[in-house]
C-alpha cells in the first residue's frame, strides 16, 4: 500500500538544461568525478549541461569556519544565480553538498525575509552591474544520477554483483549532514529515509548495507577538521561508523559529499597508522567512491580516468569483484603517460600478510 | 608512525542525571550571575596563573557546572585572585568570587 505521506519524501529534480555548478574541493580530492559527471550527463544521457568556467566558489567552507559573513555568501550566491540567468539556464546542478545547503539556505533565506534578497540584489548590482532570476530547479548532482539511475543502469556494462559469489556487492551508502538535515524537503527521502544514494546501489544491482551508526556525521564537521588540535573528534565520528559498519563486511562506501568521500578514505589511514585497526576484509581498508565514480565504473569507465588511483584505499579489491578490466600498470600514469609518483606504502593496503 | 598532530578522540558520556547538581546549584544561588556566562574564555586568556600552569578558570567552571568535581578543588588553588579576569569579563561576573565559592561549595569533595 502506498502511503500519502510518501509524498513528502519525494523532491522534483529537473530533466535536462542543467546550469553546473562546480565544487571548489572535489577537483582536488577526486579529480575525476566532476569530469566523469559531465561526461555521463553530457554525453552518456545527452543531456544539456552548461560547466560555466566564470563561475566561482560558493565560500562555503569560509562561510562555516566564521571568515565569510553571511551577507557576502549570499551576495556571491546571487552572482552564481546572474551567471545562470546570462547563460539562459534555470536549473542549477550543484556538485558539492557544503554548496548544496548554502543555496538551499540563502533561497530560503529570501523566501522568509524578501527586504534581504531585494538588499543582496541592490548589493550586487552595485558591485557588479549583474541583475539574477532566483533558479526554478535547485538539484544536488547525486539527484541528477538518481533521476536518471534506471537510465545508467539499462547502459550498465558492470553491475554491483560479486563475480566470484553472483551475490550483490555490499554497499554502505553515506549521506552528507548539509544534503538533507538542514532542509529535509530538499533531500530524496528527506531526513528521515535518504534514498539518493541507496538507490543507486539498488538500481544498479547492489545491496544496500543497514547498520547502527548509518546517519552518523562523517566527523568532517569544518571546525573539528580546520584545527589541527581539534582533529581527534572528527576521526573519532568516522571511527565510530566503521566500527558499526565493519560487522556487515560492506564492499565499497559511496558518498555524496566531497568531505564525507575524503574523511571516510583518510581516516581509514590514519586509524590504521595511530591503531592499526583496518575494517575491511584481508586487513584492508573498505573502498570509498563518489556518486560519479561509481556511475563511472557501473558505466564501464576506466578506473584510472575516473581518478581511482587517487584514493587513499586502494579500490583494487573492489574492481577485480565487479570484474573490472584495468591495467595495474597503468595506476600511477596520466593521460599523456606521464608517471606522476606513487604513496608510499601504507598500513591500510597491506592487507594480512 | 607518521606524527598528525592530533590523536583519535576517546567517547565521552556526560550523565546529568547521575551528577550531583547540589554544589553546582549552592554556587549559583551565591553568585546568580554567573548564570550569564557566555563561555567567552576571557577570562581564562588574561589568567596570569593560567600562564604559568595548566590551570584554566573556563573549563573548571564549565566541569562545575555540569557537576564534574574531579580535581577542581586543587586546581582551584592555583589561583593567585589576582582579578585580572573579572576586570575582562564581559558579563561582568565576579570571577574572584566565582573562584572563593568554587572552593567553599567544594569543601568535600
Amino acid at each position: 500500500m502506498r502511503r500519502n505521506s510518501w509524498k513528502e519524501y519525494q523532491k522534483e529534480v529537473a530533466d535536462d538544461r542543467y546550469y553546473y555548478l562546480r565544487s571548489c574541493i572535489r577537483q582536488n580530492f577526486f579529480p575525476g568525478s566532476e569530469k566523469a559527471f559531465l561526461k555521463i550527463v553530457g554525453e552518456e544521457l545527452g543531456r544539456d549541461i552548461f560547466d560555466d568556467p566564470a563561475h566561482t566558489s560558493c565560500t562555503g567552507i569560509g562561510y562555516h569556519s566564521d571568515i565569510v559573513p553571511y551577507e557576502t555568501i549570499m551576495t556571491v550566491v546571487a552572482r552564481q544565480f546572474a551567471m545562470m540567468t546570462e547563460a539562459g539556464y534555470e536549473n542549477a546542478a550543484v556538485s558539492c553538498i557544503t554548496s548544496f545547503g548554502v543555496y538551499t539556505e540563502t533561497l530560503e533565506t529570501w523566501n522568509e525575509f524578501p527586504d534581504i534578497e531585494a538588499k543582496v540584489r541592490e548589493n550586487l548590482y552595485k558591485a557588479t552591474g549583474r541583475e539574477f532570476r532566483k533558479p526554478r530547479n535547485v538539484s544536488h548532482a547525486s539527484d541528477i544520477i538518481f533521476h536518471h539511475r534506471e537510465e545508467i543502469g539499462r547502459r550498465a556494462k558492470h553491475r554491483l554483483v560479486n563475480r566470484f559469489t553472483g551475490e550483490p556487492l555490499r554497499g554502505v551508502e553515506h549521506i552528507g549532514c548539509h544534503y538533507a538535515k538542514i532542509f529535509p524537503r530538499e533531500g530524496i527521502g528527506g531526513v528521515e529515509f535518504p534514498y539518493v544514494l541507496a538507490g543507486m546501489i539498488e538500481a544498479w544491482g547492489g545491496s544496500v548495507v543497514d547498520y547502527p551508526e548509518r546517519r552518523h556525521c562523517c566527523g568532517f564537521g569544518f571546525r573539528n577538521y580546520l584545527v589541527q588540535a581539534n582533529r581527534g573528534y572528527s576521526v573519532a565520528n568516522s571511527q565510530k561508523k566503521f566500527e558499526s559498519m565493519a560487522p556487515f563486511k560492506p564492499d565499497f562506501i559511496v558518498a555524496n559529499c566531497p568531505g564525507c568521500a575524503m574523511f571516510l578514505d583518510r581516516w581509514q589511514y590514519t586509524i590504521a597508522e595511530i591503531e592499526g585497526t583496518t575494517y575491511g576484509e584481508d586487513g584492508r581498508g573498505i573502498p570509498v567512491l563518489t556518486y560519479e565514480e561509481l556511475a563511472g565504473l557501473v558505466l564501464g569507465y576506466d578506473p584510472w580516468e575516473l581518478g581511482l588511483q587517487m584514493h587513499q584505499v586502494d579500490v583494487e579489491p573492489l574492481l577485480n569483484k565487479l570484474g573490472v578490466d584495468y591495467d595495474p600498470a597503468a595506476k600511477y600514469l596520466v593521460t599523456n603517460g606521464r608517471y606522476i609518483g606513487c604513496p608510499e606504502p601504507a598500513m591500510v593496503n597491506m592487507g594480512a600478510e | 608512525m607518521p606524527q598528525f598532530g592530533f590523536s583519535i578522540s576517546k567517547p565521552r558520556a556526560i550523565n546529568l542525571d547521575t551528577n550531583d547538581q547540589v554544589p553546582a546549584e549552592r554556587l549559583l544561588q551565591e553568585v546568580p550571575e554567573l548564570k550569564t556566562c557566555i563561555a567567552c574564555g576571557g577570562c581564562t586568556a588574561t589568567c596570569t596563573a593560567g600562564n604559568l600552569t595548566d590551570f584554566n578558570f573556563r573549563k573548571m567552571h564549565t566541569l562545575v557546572r555540569r557537576g564534574e568535581y574531579r580535581e577542581v578543588y586543587e586546581q582551584m588553588d592555583k589561583c593567585m585572585l589576582c582579578g585580572k579576569c573579572r576586570l575582562v569579563c564581559p558579563r561582568g561576573i565576579n570571577t574572584r568570587a566565582v573562584v572563593i565559592k568554587i572552593k567553599r561549595v567544594l569543601g568535600d569533595y
